[in-house]
């Protein structure tokens, strides 16, 4: 499974890949970064063939986790990629736009991996 | 014969002169008396010799010698001598010429002429002294009149001036009060500038703590599980994987900083935000130049953000990393940058609001060492609609504001003017229409007089 995490900021990464430690070691998972729903566009781009689940934060400078999962929604179709938006707590805005520009899945910052491991397990 | 003239003439002129009714009451009854007297005693000259054969000169010249006196009393002696010895004089030729008619008729009818001619001569001196001192005495009294006036108009002016004097006095307590209100109102003004740029940062500012609390959490409790693993593998008696054992200490120590990192992130921005909203002490602090607009540069985007969830906005930091650290009044000049960077999202937003084709909003802050200067030089540039011509003259005037009523206090850069001059800096705008605006601050890489509003 390919996971793109979009979140401008860095630590994030960090958190990712020592959480998913094992997943990664045996190859069950491979991730990849952006730190901007900019660059998160040119990597689909890029890696048009693949399948990948992307997994965004919402609140970004620039374009926002909104904005990447409506040109995602626009553009991609054919499959249309699971989208899954974090989003901070309490802001049912974002959560209900998100929803309406047909994401996925939410996560509530701080991510509880745990939670997060199983829906990505349950899915696939 | 010409001494009941001189009564009567002279006790008018005396009464007259002295003003006798009012300050010689006494001797005023007495005179009034021997006038009448003396009327009384022409109208009836003749009758009373004829019957009672009785010569009434000797009462004229009592009488006349009476009205001198009280001229003598009254007046102040030396001054109009002249008249009593001319009087004098023709008193005494008087009363010889008729002592002689009377007990030498003989030596009378021979030097009759001379005496007539001596008692005329003392006579008309006698009038020609009286008109003489009368004169004087009215040129005196117009003097006096005069000088009476001029004292008087004195007096008026210097009333008139103490008028003005109070007036003044009173106007000028009235402009210090006046003053001193608007000094408190200004007071009152920065303090609400100041909270309604803070609760423009609430939002902001949950974010910005809540963010760097959730790697802390997430790290603290990834570390504690790398620990465990960490635990659990040491304790193998067998096939210990001591890569895995190195990598996962690593991890841990690695993590430790962040969580440090992240912890000491959200309490700065609680540090900061206290310092905002609080009075400035005026004390200076060293203050790491780039550390302060990185987290403003957050807190106003993430503010702006909070407040308008269908607002974005990129922003991008340049900073020069020989910037250090410069002392500051940390309150005062984090509520420039504040400002100023609540003010460039604002430009980008209102043109996005806008909907120009293709626009992409940017915020940009910078930072520059110019070593030859040994100035720091603070840029913040946004490309939104621009500031023009006629707004640049007054954007840094209290109360200039572009903003509808109710949004801004038209304050914020003049405030922000203030500050940075009171840091011995400078702080001017460059702006092109449709292009976007950069404020540029200036300081002193040492600063040394500091002034606190």
């Amino acid at each position: 499974m390919k996971i793109l995490v979009v979140d401008d900021e860095l630590d994030v990464k960090d958190l990712f890949l020592q959480k998913f430690r094992k997943e990664i070691k045996n190859g069950e998972i491979i991730f990849a970064f952006a730190h901007s729903g900019e660059d998160a566009l040119i990597y689909l781009q890029e890696h048009e063939s693949e399948a990948v689940l992307i997994l965004s934060d919402i609140n970004m400078p620039g374009m926002t986790g909104i904005e990447l999962l409506r040109q995602i929604r626009t553009n991609y179709k054919k499959p249309p990629p699971t989208v899954m938006m974090i989003t901070a707590y309490g802001d049912d805005e974002n959560k209900q736009q998100a929803k309406e520009y047909g994401a996925d899945d939410f996560l509530t910052k701080p991510v509880n991996f745990a939670d997060l491991k199983t829906k990505l397990f349950a899915g696939h | 014969m010409y001494s009941f003239l001189i009564i009567l003439f002279g006790s008018i002129f005396i009464r007259k002169r002295f003003d006798f009714a009012v300050k010689h009451p006494q001797l005023d009854g007495f005179l009034k008396f021997s006038w009448v007297l003396a009327l009384l005693a022409l109208l009836s000259k003749s009758s009373i010799q004829n019957y009672t054969g009785w010569s009434i000169n000797p009462v004229w010249y009592l009488l006349l010698a009476f009205v001198f006196y009280c001229y003598w009393e009254v007046s102040e002696k030396q001054k109009d001598d002249t008249i009593i010895w001319s009087a004098l004089a023709f008193m005494i030729v008087s009363v010889i010429s008729e002592a002689s008619e009377v007990y030498a008729p003989a030596f009378y009818e021979e030097y009759a002429n001379y005496m007539n001619f001596a008692s005329t001569g003392s006579f008309i001196s006698v009038i020609a002294f009286g008109i003489g001192v009368s004169k004087q005495q009215k040129a005196l009294k117009e003097e006096q009149e005069k000088n009476e006036l001029t004292t008087r108009r004195k007096d008026e002016l210097e009333v008139l001036v103490q008028q003005r004097t109070s007036e003044i006095l009173e106007q000028k307590e009235e402009l210090q009060h006046t003053l001193n209100e608007l000094k408190a109102t200004q007071a009152q003004l920065i303090q609400s500038e100041k909270l309604a740029s803070l609760g423009e940062l609430t939002a902001g500012i949950a974010h910005e703590i809540q963010n760097p609390l959730n790697f802390v959490n997430n790290f603290s409790e990834l570390t504690k599980e790398l620990a465990h693993e960490l635990e659990e593998e040491s304790a193998k008696k067998e096939n210990r994987d001591i890569d895995l054992e190195k990598e996962l200490i690593h991890d841990i120590m690695e993590n430790l900083s962040k969580i440090n990192h992240h912890g000491n992130r959200a309490s700065s921005i609680v540090k900061n935000m206290l310092e905002h909203s609080r009075t400035s002490t005026g004390t200076v602090e060293k203050v790491h130049i780039n550390k302060l607009c990185d987290e403003y540069l957050r807190l106003s985007y993430h503010g702006l953000r909070a407040k308008d969830k269908s607002f974005n906005s990129d922003f991008k930091m340049v900073l020069d990393p020989n910037v250090g650290t410069i002392e500051v009044v940390p309150q005062d000049f984090g509520r420039v940058l504040l400002n100023i960077l609540n003010n460039a999202f604002y430009a980008v937003k209102a043109k996005l609001e806008s909907k120009k084709e293709g626009f992409k909003p940017m915020v940009t802050i910078s930072t520059e060492l110019l070593k030859e200067e040994n100035q720091i030089k603070i840029s913040i540039k946004d490309n939104g609609n621009g500031v023009t011509e006629e707004n640049k003259t007054k954007i840094f005037q209290p109360f200039f504001t572009t903003k509808p009523a109710g949004e801004g206090t038209g304050l914020g850069l003049s405030l922000s003017h203030d500050i940075i001059a009171a840091h011995g800096g400078e702080i001017r705008v460059v702006s092109k229409i449709n292009e976007g605006s950069e404020f540029i601050i200036i300081l002193p890489n040492k600063l040394e007089v500091l002034i606190h509003n």
